[in-house]
């Protein structure tokens, strides 16, 4: 029982990154592939807390607790996680915009119709 | 060829699946008691007089990483630029006055200064309590986009000089490197954290370089977020594709 636990935030990214690969292969719309990528992203921020977290602790902010007085989970993970947020962010902004630009060009935002290159 | 892309994805998503599991029943128990990276960056954190130890390990402990995660920032910015910029075959036109019900605009123009001076804190206490410069840009790039929701987009554009944003983030960004070079002058290593007395634990000005490092990213991420919104919105409401429009005329 105790075993799950230990686990268990870890298997919970793994499903949610597996649900988005999927979202992504099946994808009929190029907006919605855009979307399953956020999915995909969001695993890694379960992932990185999950392995920055300590039984007990608070946030690693020390100007309301005394330093020492608690635990406090890992704030490099956390760091981490807010460096993935901002690259996560970025990254659908600019596949958005290609996305329009595909949508005015091809006038198509299946990727199943998007069959050749066309200048 | 479907099914055939199917029955891949069904076999490469059950080898991934294995993997996976087989990767997270290896990796340190959950809530385990050794971290010996955060216990470090928690004593470097105290050392220079910063509460949250979060903003030491970005723009004290990895300033230098926090310099490249801005440049990506203002390269896409720029890349959405010029991705969504007119083209010759379109047309701008200005939009229709918009009916917005009153609730709607009396709450949004409530709570615009409310929100916009939230994100102002949040950044300026970014080396003090939770946030910082990304949460706090963010904020105050999207309250003044309650402007949009509130009145219309025209008013929106009279209070936003999209200029003036595009400087402010290229501005924000260059502060960051020459705050990184004053270090260099002044002997040390560059975005080393040794420039400024550390000052008074958890009070606005402690910290050294951190706090300014912060306002530069708060600055640049509010500009980037606002401009970045502003092409967006351009494409929505007031570009049109010529060819469409012609018949109708």
């Amino acid at each position: 029982m105790s075993h799950a636990m230990d686990v268990l935030p870890y298997l919970v990214a793994a499903y949610v990154f597996l649900t988005g690969c999927y979202g992504l292969a099946t994808s009929r719309h190029l907006i919605h592939a855009v979307g399953c990528l956020a999915v995909c992203q969001s695993a890694t921020y379960i992932l990185l807390l999950a392995v920055g977290y300590r039984a007990g602790g608070t946030a690693p902010v020390f100007s309301d607790i005394e330093p020492g007085s608690r635990p406090v989970v890992d704030p490099v993970v956390q760091a981490l996680t807010l460096t993935d947020i901002v690259v996560g962010a970025t990254v659908t902004a600019l596949l958005l915009a290609l996305v329009l630009q595909i949508a005015k060009r091809h006038g198509t935002v299946d990727p199943d119709e998007l069959r050749e290159l066309r200048g | 060829m479907n099914r055939l892309r199917l029955w891949l994805l069904a076999v490469g998503g059950t080898g991934l699946a294995a993997l996976l599991v087989a990767a997270c029943l290896d990796l340190p128990r959950f809530g385990g008691r050794s971290h010996p990276y955060g216990d470090r960056a928690v004593h470097a954190s105290l050392r220079r007089h910063i509460a949250n130890t979060i903003a030491s390990v970005n723009f004290d402990q990895r300033a230098y990483d926090t310099l490249g995660e801005m440049s990506i920032l203002f390269a896409a910015v720029l890349g959405c630029v010029v991705l969504l910029r007119q083209t010759r075959d379109e047309h701008r036109a200005p939009p229709e006055p918009a009916e917005v019900a009153r609730p709607v605009r009396r709450y949004a123009l409530l709570v615009l200064p409310v929100a916009l001076v939230t994100g102002l804190y949040v950044i300026a206490h970014g080396q003090l309590s939770p946030g910082g410069g990304f949460q706090g840009g963010v904020v105050a790039a999207t309250a003044l986009h309650l402007l949009y929701l509130g009145a219309d987009y025209g008013a929106l554009e009279r209070v936003r000089p999209l200029g003036v944003y595009e400087t402010t983030d290229a501005l924000a960004v260059s502060s960051y490197v020459v705050l990184g070079l004053a270090g260099l002058l002044a002997g040390t290593a560059f975005l080393a954290n040794t420039l400024l007395p550390y000052g008074t634990f958890n009070t606005l000005s402690s910290g050294g370089t951190v706090p300014l490092l912060n306002a530069a990213v708060g600055m640049e991420v509010a500009g980037a977020a606002t401009v970045l919104l502003a092409h967006f919105l351009d494409q929505a409401v007031e570009i049109e594709d010529a060819t469409e429009e012609e018949p109708g005329k």
